[in-house]
């Protein structure tokens, strides 16, 4: 029994770390309807930048605001480049467009930084404590503490703020929002400005699990199943979604994965989306749309 | 006659000039540059894997100049190479050998090095019909060791069931004999690719031979999220873990292993685990990590002397980070390099010294000899291991050094190479080669030629 909710306890941690990337992709959606394919590029792009100036020696605490401001030029950049031009086309032209951005930071991040392998090492003691008798990383805690943090303030950023509000007015009604004076252009550079710095967090704790380097750029495979099922708009259901996700994996290549004589956690998450996706379309804290025909 | 039609008559024949000049310029290019040897190098300088890559090409960039700045080309044949950008991905390979494979400026393909698994296998047969060698240094289909029914595949120094192998008669040396084995629990923890289940069929039959458990489990692509198989780990609480990662698969293992208390020391890794670019992102846990490896990490070994002589000193080489001088992809691309300008050597001793095309490579890679005293006038004695190929053996060596992480850098732990058990497996190879020539409607060769 003690192996089965250590299996639990591990998956559930590791699913945090999948909802740090989701919540990257709500927050964007949320604001403007737009699937950003370009999250795992922005996480990469802030590790990289992050982990470039401690190597050459840059405290800590300077490097950080040094990244949230290059991933916030990013953000300016891309709705000035991209986005402002493409106001008002189908989502899928959207959609295409950040595709293309990911390519971009992709290939720009290597030439400007290189394409080694770097060490990022936050201080954070990995060693295992026990508790009640079940194995726990300490490192997943801080991440699950982090994230728990992120979802608190972006909660508070979207309910209480002025401009948090006004970004769900955009969300809910672009037009009826922009008739009463919301400038969207501003508000969207926040949006992926915000989006940076979650990039950033999510690129500093994944960096120091696995090392900055390309690979990066793939947690988003598994962050995708937790948007379907948390939904995309909902930043508790992503934390929901990568719980259910993390869980799922790490219990499933246990004991699905012993039966079937490999392993599973590649598609298992995707087989969980699938069926929400039958049950509930909208995820599991998503707002499906509603509209008077 | 006018004096525009003059002018007419005047530019076309300076036009006509021109084009005959160009012509027999281009001409005498090429008459040139077929002095030349040409070795198209598929690189990965970009994408998922390109760290992993970029050392490598400069250890046989180094090495191919090394060869034309010093000894002015094999037996004055000087070395011209370009590069494909495959992004490690099959479709990209297979592409880049389609565009070089007949040669650069009348200069042919004597040798075609994949640098990625799935592009050599899919290349097997193509090689085949253009008569161009594949050379795939501790990579590759295992069964391409015999010669016989894949006359252009060569998985030369350390196949994966060599690996495998030595991994095991390590373990043997540290617990005090083959006999010792008898009862441990030895779990390979592998990427879930058909490169990473290379290895179970050998393993099985080493585990029935030798009476130890093998216990497999694979972990998805990219190799992420391990917590999963760790914790299987720790429940099954093997003796000994044998890691066959690629890319972030090995430092998500190594840091993982350490969440769940497993004992660094006690994890070997793989040929494609056991980097510096594997073992340095995992930080301080990575520290007694063990590693098998046909490439040993240094820059003592003579060659290495010479090269940071004539080639590093002088700014020539294709290095751009000094402190990758010397580790295990550095000197896996001057291993590369060293088997393919020997086996062009031995090939013009047999076709006369000229470019060599890739039916006279064949010939003489079958008949490359690597002894200790040829690797000694190198200067790679320790570097690489002494190997002797024919059409029945297309691997030659067989053996890999145990390097252990002491946090900086890799340091030789076994006692020199750890060796496989070559006559144990090699009856499985040949059948399982012998499978695929049925499969195929191959005839094997007759190896004695």
């Amino acid at each position: 029994m003690s192996f089965f909710i250590e299996t639990l306890v591990g998956g559930l941690l590791a699913g945090v770390m999948y909802s740090l990337v989701a919540i990257g992709f709500v927050l964007v959606f949320k604001a403007s309807g737009v699937f950003n394919f370009a999250q795992g590029s922005m996480v990469l792009c802030a590790a990289l930048t992050f982990v470039t100036m401690r190597d050459k020696g840059i405290d800590f605490w300077l490097a950080a605001p040094i990244t949230l401001t290059v991933m916030v030029l990013i953000a300016i950049a891309v709705e000035r480049v991209v986005l402002r031009p493409l106001v008002n086309r189908p989502q899928i032209t959207l959609f295409m467009a950040t595709l293309g951005v990911s390519f971009v930071i992709e290939g720009l991040a290597q030439i400007v930084m290189g394409a080694s392998v770097h060490e990022l090492d936050l201080g954070i003691v990995d060693t295992p404590i026990e508790i009640g008798g079940v194995q726990v990383s300490q490192f997943d805690l801080v991440a699950a503490g982090t994230a728990g943090i992120l979802v608190v303030a972006l909660s508070i950023f979207f309910n209480k703020t002025r401009v948090g509000i006004a970004l769900r007015a955009i969300a809910d009604d672009p037009q009826a929002a922009l008739s009463i004076g919301i400038r969207l252009q501003t508000l969207w550079q926040i949006v992926w400005g915000v989006a940076g710095f979650v990039s950033l967090v999510a690129g500093l704790l994944w960096g120091a699990r696995q090392g900055v380097q390309f690979a990066l750029t793939l947690v988003v495979l598994k962050a995708l199943p937790v948007l379907i099922i948390g939904g995309f708009t909902s930043i508790t259901g992503a934390i929901v979604g990568g719980l259910i996700v993390g869980a799922g994996d790490s219990l499933a290549e246990i004991y699905l994965g012993s039966l079937l004589g490999g392993s599973v956690s590649t598609w298992f998450a995707y087989v969980l989306a699938v069926a929400f996706l039958l049950i509930r379309p909208a995820g599991l804290f998503g707002e499906a749309p509603i509209e008077r025909i | 006659m006018s004096l525009w039609k003059q002018k007419r008559i005047v530019s076309k024949a300076v036009g006509l000039a021109a084009l005959a000049l160009s012509a027999a310029v281009g001409t005498s290019v090429s008459a040139e540059e077929a002095k030349t040897q040409y070795f198209p190098l598929a690189t990965f300088r970009v994408g998922a894997y390109a760290s992993s890559g970029i050392p490598v090409w400069a250890g046989e960039i180094d090495y191919f100049r090394y060869i034309n700045e010093v000894e002015g080309g094999i037996n004055g044949i000087k070395l011209v190479w370009d590069e494909c950008e495959t992004n490690w991905e099959v479709e990209k390979g297979v592409e880049c050998y389609e565009r070089v494979k007949a040669g650069k400026n009348g200069s042919p393909v004597p040798i075609f090095l994949p640098h990625g698994d799935p592009i050599s296998k899919a290349l097997t047969e193509k090689s085949v019909a253009d008569k161009i060698p594949l050379v795939t240094i501790a990579y590759g289909r295992t069964e391409a060791i015999d010669g016989r029914v894949f006359p252009y595949s060569f998985p030369v120094v350390f196949s994966f069931w060599s690996e495998a192998s030595s991994a095991v008669n390590f373990i043997a040396e540290k617990v005090g004999g083959k006999d010792k084995l008898k009862g441990l629990k030895i779990a390979t923890v592998y990427h879930d690719s058909p490169y990473g289940k290379e290895t179970q069929v050998p393993l099985a039959h080493l585990a029935k031979t030798y009476g130890f458990e093998d216990i497999q489990i694979p972990v998805p692509h990219p190799g992420n999220e391990q917590s999963a198989q760790w914790a299987k780990i720790r429940q099954l609480k093997p003796d000994w873990v044998f890691l066959r990662g690629w890319g972030v698969m090995t430092p998500v293992a190594i840091k993982t292993a350490a969440k769940v208390g497993f004992p660094v020391d006690h994890i070997i890794g793989g040929i494609w685990s056991g980097s510096e670019e594997d073992v340095r992102p995992a930080g301080a846990v990575g520290k007694g990590y063990l590693a098998i490896t046909p490439f040993p990490a240094g820059a003592n070994f003579e060659i290495h002397q010479k090269l940071k002589k004539y080639i590093l000193d002088k700014g020539l080489s294709d290095l751009k980070d000094p402190k990758s001088f010397g580790s295990v992809y550095y000197n896996s691309g001057v291993d590369e390099a060293i088997v393919a300008v020997e086996a062009i050597r031995t090939a013009q001793a047999h076709f006369g010294v000229r470019p060599i095309n890739g039916e006279e490579a064949q010939w003489g890679l079958e008949h490359l000899d690597l002894s200790e005293k040829r690797l000694a006038e190198i200067g790679a004695t320790g570097l690489q291991q002494p190997l002797k190929l024919s059409a029945k053996d297309h691997e030659g060596g067989g053996a890999g050094k145990v390097l252990q992480w002491d946090g900086e850098k890799w340091n030789v732990v076994s006692n020199g190479w750890v060796k496989s058990d070559r006559d144990l497996l090699l009856p499985l190879i040949y059948e399982r080669a012998a499978a695929y020539a049925r499969e195929k409607g191959i005839t094997p060769r007759d190896a004695t030629n």
